[in-house]
């Protein structure tokens, strides 16, 4: 009988997940490796460092839409730092996609192209929120497969 | 044996144990660099401020083996906090940082970073930075000539027993440095306890290393040489070993500081000066912009008196800013290091042949680095990173005489840091017989004449050459105000078999001349001087770097799918690009997978 959610398939779908990210680009293996420090003594590892990125993207990704909303002059270069930083977090995390929309975007800062920005940043944005989603979807379902008293598969 | 053990367990296990201070704005890869530290066993400590990383390093400079650092961060750059970390700590000071730009490596070594890591870092590349702990005490046992020893040091800082606040050393190692012939192992001779391989680490205080610029300002310094330093010091317990290794950062962060002057002088002809000399000067690219210095016309006219720090200048003049502390005593330029005790007691009325004492440590440690960028020049190759030339080192200097023997000049009554009004002299001079005469020394004037000053020789040409006459030429480059060159003069630190030594009197008229500027930036690249391009040393501008996956197109792989990144009108879209396999590219959402599996599940086992 189909009693909510099957255990096998939370655990094949959480097995799936990350897999599916990396195929699609939207993590690569650095995201891999993240997964594989966690272990028993830091089981919400992935969690936490993804929650610390989500916050710091977000900020930045605000401070760069309100910079380049400036009438009196866009501050490309407070815009080239956001971009920096975020390069640095998206590249340590391991979201690729991000990273490579910051690398794209950052053409446009250095040319100082505030219409080509604000593509990039829609971009970026679309970017984030995709990670945010599928990452998200990862940890939720881990959650359900801890409450239901299942374990975590690890990555070695 | 006395050698403090700060409380590590594993100081015997090195490198498991290992105690790393780890310095990052940014929190995801702090905490991420955090994780994969002490997945490598090692004793990690975590600060985002780098404020804070230095103050607690400055607690206690026996707290940490190793520091790792980003480079951008929003509090202090993370070149100054490598200065800082390397001049008054001496530790191994590991940069990081998301971009790789060739120039911001360089960047690195010139300040000293005994190893650069590009974000995301790995965990493989964490596990040996051990290395950098262990290197940096071979090297200072091989600065004294001793063998070395055969194993490496745990992981202790290694500091000669128990350093008081001034600066009076242990005595265990003294009786043994007395005469020592610099062919002994004096690790092994002093401890008598055998798990004491490394030498306590001397603790350069402001007093020692005022001592240290005196000494040298009276030998002259060409003619300081470790011993007769040690002598003139007149410390107990200080070896011989700690003042050449100790002479050897000094040497190159003057080095270093005379090509930041160089950037300086940049920047002041930028800012209105009229005279083409001097913006040439200011440029490091190439050894053609000497030409125009050519000449022992003084260059300094009362347009550069009164510069407002900026840049590096700045970065010199504010309290945290400048070189060793206790740096030279008064009467002798003390640049920065005035600032860093907080009152600038010191009389800049000679410029010392260092450069302020800043909390950069970078003075001592840029030092180093600049031998190895020499070195680079000549080789043309990046050697290692952290590998430093010691004093036995005979390729320390590039034969294509770039490096330019350089002599801080001293002013006389402006701390070095006061000068805001004065304008930095470079003193070039046209000794060579090529039109490489270049900027000399640098001298702060405030309109008094310059006393005792170490001048910047020229570099290029005069390495090849035999020893120039330089003295009477100079011609003073101003920079901005108060700007310290530092520069080392060449012959100080390694004997070249090319370069002989140049016999610098010590200049105690005014304007010293006869000196030759260190071109750190020539020494890098000629065509692509990062001193150049940077107006502001301290800032990491923006740099045009692509990524050539970003413009990849349409190319297959095989394993990971990889957006293809198509360029519309200026706007880059991202498309994954299917793979075949039986993922759905637009997975609206992988609930919606999860469910159709669950409903699979229904029909089959699963797993």
């Amino acid at each position: 009988m189909w009693h909510g959610i099957d255990m096998c398939s939370l655990v094949y779908s959480f097995a799936f997940v990350p897999c599916a990210c990396e195929h699609q680009g939207i993590v690569d293996d650095q995201f891999t490796q993240l997964r594989k420090l966690e272990d028993e003594n830091s089981p919400h590892f992935v969690m936490e460092v993804a929650s610390l990125f989500f916050e710091d993207c977000e900020k930045l990704i605000n401070n760069m839409a309100i910079a380049l909303e400036q009438k009196q002059g866009v501050d490309f270069k407070q815009i080239d730092e956001c971009i920096h930083q975020l390069k640095g977090s998206s590249s340590s995390i391991g979201a690729m996609r991000v990273k490579n929309a910051c690398i794209a975007f950052r053409s446009f800062s250095d040319g100082q192209n505030r219409e080509g920005c604000l593509r990039c940043l829609q971009q970026l944005s679309h970017e984030y929120s995709l990670l945010k989603n599928k990452l998200q979807t990862l940890f939720r379902l881990e959650k359900q497969i801890v409450a239901a008293g299942g374990s975590i598969p690890r990555v070695h | 044996m006395t050698v403090e053990q700060i409380g590590s367990e594993g100081k015997d296990q090195f490198p498991i144990g290992m105690r790393v201070l780890a310095v990052d704005d940014d929190p995801t890869c702090l905490l991420l660099l955090g994780t994969l530290l002490r997945r490598c066993q090692y004793h990690v400590t975590t600060t985002s401020q780098a404020k804070t990383a230095l103050k607690m390093l400055r607690e206690n400079k026996n707290k940490f083996d190793l520091v790792i650092s980003d480079v951008h961060m929003p509090d202090m750059d993370g070149f100054k906090l490598l200065e800082h970390v390397g001049l008054e700590m001496d530790l191994p000071v590991i940069m990081l940082s998301a971009n790789g730009d060739t120039k911001l490596v360089m960047k690195g070594i010139t300040h000293g970073a005994c190893d650069y890591l590009l974000k995301p870092v790995r965990i493989e590349e964490l596990q040996n930075i051990w290395q950098h702990v262990v290197r940096r005490k071979k090297k200072d046992r091989c600065n004294s000539g001793s063998k070395e020893k055969p194993h490496p040091d745990s992981g202790e800082a290694a500091g000669i027993g128990n350093v008081d606040n001034n600066g009076k050393l242990n005595k265990k190692r003294k009786d043994q440095n007395e005469d020592e012939d610099y062919e002994r192992d004096e690790n092994g001779h002093d401890n008598e306890d055998p798990s004491a391989q490394k030498k306590p680490r001397v603790v350069w205080s402001v007093e020692l290393h005022r001592k240290f610029v005196a000494a040298v300002n009276q030998l002259g310094i060409d003619k300081a040489v470790p011993k007769k330093i040690l002598e003139l010091m007149n410390v107990e317990k200080l070896t011989r070993e700690n003042v050449a290794s100790h002479l050897q950062k000094f040497r190159l962060y003057l080095k270093r500081i005379s090509c930041v002057a160089n950037q300086q002088a940049n920047m002041a002809a930028a800012l209105g000066t009229a005279d083409s000399a001097y913006l040439r000067m200011g440029s490091l690219n190439g050894l053609g912009n000497f030409h125009t210095l050519a000449g022992s016309d003084q260059l300094h006219n009362a347009a550069f008196r009164s510069f407002p720090p900026s840049g590096v200048l700045g970065r010199l003049n504010t309290p945290a800013g400048l070189g060793i502390r206790g740096l030279p005593s008064p009467g002798t330029i003390q640049l920065g290091h005035v600032q860093n005790s907080g009152n600038p007691t010191n009389d800049l009325s000679k410029l010392q042949s260092f450069v302020p004492g800043n909390h950069n440590t970078n003075i001592l440690q840029g030092m180093p680095m600049s031998l190895e960028l020499d070195r680079l020049q000549h080789n043309k190759s990046v050697g290692h990173i952290g590998e430093l030339p010691t004093t036995d080192s005979t390729t320390v200097f590039p034969g294509s005489g770039n490096l330019v023997d350089a002599r801080i000049t001293g002013f006389s009554n402006n701390p070095l840091l006061g000068v805001t009004s004065n304008s930095l002299m470079l003193e070039g001079s046209s000794q060579q017989a090529t039109s490489h005469t270049s900027v000399s020394a640098i001298g702060f004037q405030n309109g008094n004449a310059l006393s005792d000053f170490t001048s910047i020789a020229p570099a290029s040409n005069q390495l090849q050459d035999s020893k120039a006459g330089s003295q009477g030429q100079a011609s003073p480059i101003n920079c901005n105000a108060g700007q310290i060159i530092r520069s080392a003069p060449q012959e100080w630190n390694a004997p070249r078999k090319d370069a002989p030594y140049q016999s610098h009197a010590s200049i105690n008229s005014s304007i010293p001349i006869n000196s030759a500027m260190i071109q750190l930036g020539q020494c890098l690249d000629r065509n692509n001087s990062i001193f150049h391009k940077t107006t502001d040393l301290d800032s990491v501008g923006p740099l045009n770097f692509v990524d050539p996956l970003s413009i990849k197109h349409g190319e297959g792989d095989n394993s990971i799918m990889e957006p293809s990144v198509i360029e519309k009108e200026g706007y880059l879209m991202f498309q994954p690009r299917p793979h075949g396999s039986h993922v759905p590219d637009n997975i609206g959402s992988l609930e919606d997978l999860a469910s159709a599996m669950m409903k699979q599940a229904d029909a089959t086992v699963i797993l």
